[in-house]
Parts: structure tokens; C-alpha cells; sequence
């Protein structure tokens, strides 16, 4: 039976959207952080890189920036610019979606 | 030829399970309209058929290896907005109804697991198939207001305009061929009425009648719509006579709503001359906001996290946000003094205005 699960195809799943937090330093490693750990460390590494990037980028345009908040339709992310790193909040949306519809 | 076969619309099909490929590839093909019918096995697959031909409707799973129904629908939304979208899965779970909905999807349905609901699904997608040549609509969107509201009254229509200038949201209430009522933000009645009409752009939807809704309006619709056009006239006519708020382009209005610094707008993608006022140097500003926009548009579709709605920014000298509207990318900013609730209050009188 367990020869047989080896070779099973597994399941594919959703990626649920995570709330919690993390910190991350100014090189992008992530310090700690209280997000679920089904949620992908890669993703976190991106979600942290693109944040420093902005705020790196924001001040080369002349707009030193100690807060961003990036709304999306699903999620909201929070970065608080810190010493060259950033505490980031991701906090999921509720949504009114339209009644079932079966 | 059968008429009906030369205007057939085009169905894409998407799940991983060649079964259910299968089975449902059949009973689409059986909807009145016979459509055609075509599956992929995969996000990566449906991609590339989107893209070598066009589609009218897309029917995807959710749950799929490599690259999952809300990575699909988010493409989708962003490089075919006229394609109708429709979700059919096995997940229950409330939060991907939700953000499935965020992108846009027209329905979203549990997989029919009865013969009468089979029945209602197909239902429900060839009104969806139907919907978009039967409705005139699209057609009336090239008239003003003031034409689409004589036309309701004079073919004694009984219907609810909903209309939508960016952000602004208003609603006209027609009975029998009578406005009866109107509301616009905390406005209601003829003062509704008559915000509604100083809007120059926007878009309309035809709602089904509510025939209890209170009546505010007694007026006839001719005498409203030709006070209102008096209104408007008056009212330009004195901002010109005080020889201060009549600005000569599009920006001077947006630098003129309250606590506006400065404003800079761009055709999105890299070919967009910027445009901007109260900046001296628009380049470096324009190009952190494009980058920033494609930045975080990207991460999005990565996290399936929907629609990138709005960036906001606070700073020690000044506030900013990022937005888009249909082709055209904003970045203003905002006095330092405002807390991000006026600041997000106020972006919506900005990208209404730009929309008017």
C-alpha cells in the first residue's frame, strides 16, 4: 500500500491567503514572522523584495516613503519601512460575493 | 447554411480531469445556441489556445496542477477583458468564491451534482452566451444621459438606471415613463438627479423596476431634464464670470481638489508620454510609479490575490497614491498633513473627475 501511495499523484491544492506578519531585514532575509507555514516562503521572499524595492526605488524618485499599503481585491499588504529592512502586515479582504449559485 | 452555425460562439473548457473534459464538452455542446466547444487540460494549455484564437466564454476549474484557476482568471481578466468567465468546482470553501468573484468572474459554480441543477447551470451559461448580442446597451453607451433618460420615458419604460462615473455611483428610478426618484451619494430626489446629469462620462446598466419605491420626483422629465441643463449652464457661467475655476486642461482640475500636491498621469505600458503639474521633475516620479504598478500588479497575479486596486504611500514630506482607470495610471500626491482616510475620500474625487 505504501509502494502504491509513493507513485500516487497528489492532490492539487489552493493557495489560501494568508494574515499575519513578518520582518525583514534590508537584504530581504525574513527575521520572523507569524504568517501560517502552508503559505510558501518563496512567496514571502517576493512579497519582501518587492516591498524594499519600492521603498528603495521611492526614495531614488525623490519621495522618501515610511509607509506603504498595496491594495489588492483579495488582500491588503502593509510594509512600514524599517532602518532599510520592513515589517509586513497581509491581511485578507472579505468580499460580499453574490449568493450561491447551486 | 444554418445561420445559427456561421455565428456560433466559441466555449473553452478547463480542468484537469479528462473525465469531466468529457462529460461536460458533451453537454455544452448541447446548449440552444451550439456552441463550440473546446478543453484544455491546464492553465498552461488554455493560455495558449486563448491566445491563437478568440473566445467568447471561459469555463475553468479551480483546483489545477502547475497553474491553478484563480493564476488563469487572473491573466484572463487583465489580457481579455471582454471574455466571459465563468468558474465550475469542487471547492466549498467561501474564500475562493470570494476571490474569485474579486477578479471578475461572471458566475461561479459548485460542480452539478443533480440532474436539476445540470439543467440550471446550462441555463444560466447560455443567457451568458445570449447576453451580450441581445442587449443594446453597449450601443447606448455612445448617447448622453439626457437621451438614454427620454428614451426610458418616452417608450414609458419602468426601470432602474444605475450609472457609474469611476468611483460615483448614482441611481435614477423610472416608473411608467415617470422619474419618480434619484440618489447620488447622500443626495436624493431632484438634487440627485441633477449631480447625476453634471457627470459627462460614465457608464450605464438598466435595472428591473422596483415599482415600491418611494416617490421624490413630481416633476415631468422634460421640465427636470431642461432645469438641470439651466443649472449646469449657470453654474459655468459664473465660474467663468469669477474668472478663478475654469481650468484650461483636464490636470488643472485634479491639482485644484483639496490637499493635491501634485498629479501625474500616464497611458499605461511603456509607451506613455507622462503628463503631470506641480512636478518638477515628473520623469524619476513616473518611472517609480510604472515600475511600482507593474510590480505589484505582477505579485498579484502570483499571490492570486485579485485586482490591484490602489497603492498608497505615506511619507515624511508628502503622501502619495498610485491608481489605474481603464488604460490611464495616476500617481498623486497628497499633503502630509492628510490621514490616509481623506486621502482615499479625496483619490475618489480625483479619478472622478478625471472619468467626467
Amino acid at each position: 500500500m505504501g509502494f502504491l501511495t509513493l507513485f500516487a499523484k497528489s492532490a492539487p491544492t489552493l493557495l489560501s491567503l494568508p494574515s499575519g506578519s513578518f520582518t525583514v531585514d534590508r537584504k530581504g532575509a525574513v527575521l520572523i514572522g507569524t504568517l501560517p507555514s502552508s503559505f510558501p516562503t518563496d512567496l514571502v521572499r517576493d512579497i519582501a523584495q518587492q516591498v524594499l524595492a519600492a521603498f528603495r526605488e521611492a526614495e531614488t524618485a525623490q519621495l522618501p516613503l515610511a509607509e506603504l499599503a498595496i491594495n489588492y481585491s483579495s488582500l491588503k499588504i502593509r510594509a512600514r519601512e524599517l532602518r532599510g529592512g520592513a515589517i509586513v502586515f497581509l491581511s485578507p479582504k472579505a468580499i460580499d460575493a453574490p449568493a450561491n449559485h447551486s | 447554411m444554418d445561420k445559427t452555425m456561421e455565428t456560433s460562439h466559441k466555449i473553452l473548457l478547463v480542468d484537469d480531469d479528462p473525465d469531466l473534459l468529457a462529460m461536460y464538452g458533451e453537454l455544452l455542446a448541447q446548449l440552444p445556441s451550439r456552441p463550440a466547444v473546446h478543453t484544455a487540460s491546464g492553465g498552461h494549455r488554455a493560455m495558449a489556445m486563448l491566445e491563437a484564437e478568440p473566445f467568447r466564454l471561459l469555463v475553468c476549474d479551480l483546483k489545477m496542477p502547475k497553474m491553478d484557476g484563480l493564476q488563469v482568471l487572473s491573466i484572463v481578466r487583465r489580457k481579455y477583458p471582454q471574455l466571459r468567465t465563468v468558474v465550475l468546482t469542487s471547492v466549498v470553501d467561501e474564500q475562493f468564491r470570494s476571490r474569485a468573484y474579486a477578479l471578475g468572474v461572471d458566475l461561479f459554480w459548485h460542480k452539478p451534482s443533480t440532474e436539476q441543477e445540470v439543467k440550471m447551470f446550462l441555463e444560466c451559461l447560455e443567457s451568458l452566451l445570449g447576453r451580450e448580442a441581445e442587449s443594446g446597451f453597449r450601443g447606448i453607451q455612445s448617447k448622453s444621459l439626457v437621451d438614454i433618460i427620454q428614451l426610458e420615458c418616452i417608450s414609458q419604460s419602468s426601470s432602474v438606471l444605475r450609472i457609474t462615473n469611476g468611483p460615483l455611483t448614482g441611481k435614477i428610478w423610472i416608473q411608467d415613463g415617470e422619474l419618480i426618484d434619484a440618489e447620488a451619494g447622500d443626495l436624493r430626489g431632484e438634487a440627485a438627479f441633477q449631480k447625476i446629469l453634471s457627470w459627462k462620462m460614465g457608464s450605464f446598466e438598466t435595472l428591473p423596476p422596483e415599482p415600491s419605491r418611494a416617490r421624490t420626483i413630481l416633476k415631468s422629465y422634460n421640465g427636470l431634464l431642461l432645469e438641470s441643463a439651466q443649472a449646469l449652464d449657470e453654474a459655468r457661467g459664473e465660474a467663468a464670470a469669477e474668472g478663478t475655476a475654469v481650468p484650461t486642461s483636464p490636470l488643472a482640475h485634479l491639482s485644484q481638489v483639496e490637499g493635491v500636491e501634485f498629479v501625474l498621469v500616464m497611458k499605461s505600458g511603456d509607451g506613455g508620454e507622462p503628463v503631470a503639474r506641480g512636478l518638477e521633475n515628473p520623469q524619476h516620479m513616473a518611472a517609480w510609479t510604472r515600475a511600482s504598478m507593474e510590480r505589484f500588479r505582477a505579485l498579484g497575479e502570483r499571490l492570486r490575490a485579485g485586482v490591484l486596486e490602489q497603492i498608497e504611500g505615506l511619507g515624511p514630506q508628502r503622501n502619495v497614491v498610485l491608481a489605474r482607470q481603464g488604460e490611464t495610471e495616476f500617481c498623486v500626491g497628497w499633503k502630509h498633513s492628510m490621514s490616509l482616510g481623506e486621502i482615499r475620500e479625496m483619490m475618489k474625487k480625483v479619478l472622478a473627475l478625471w472619468a467626467s
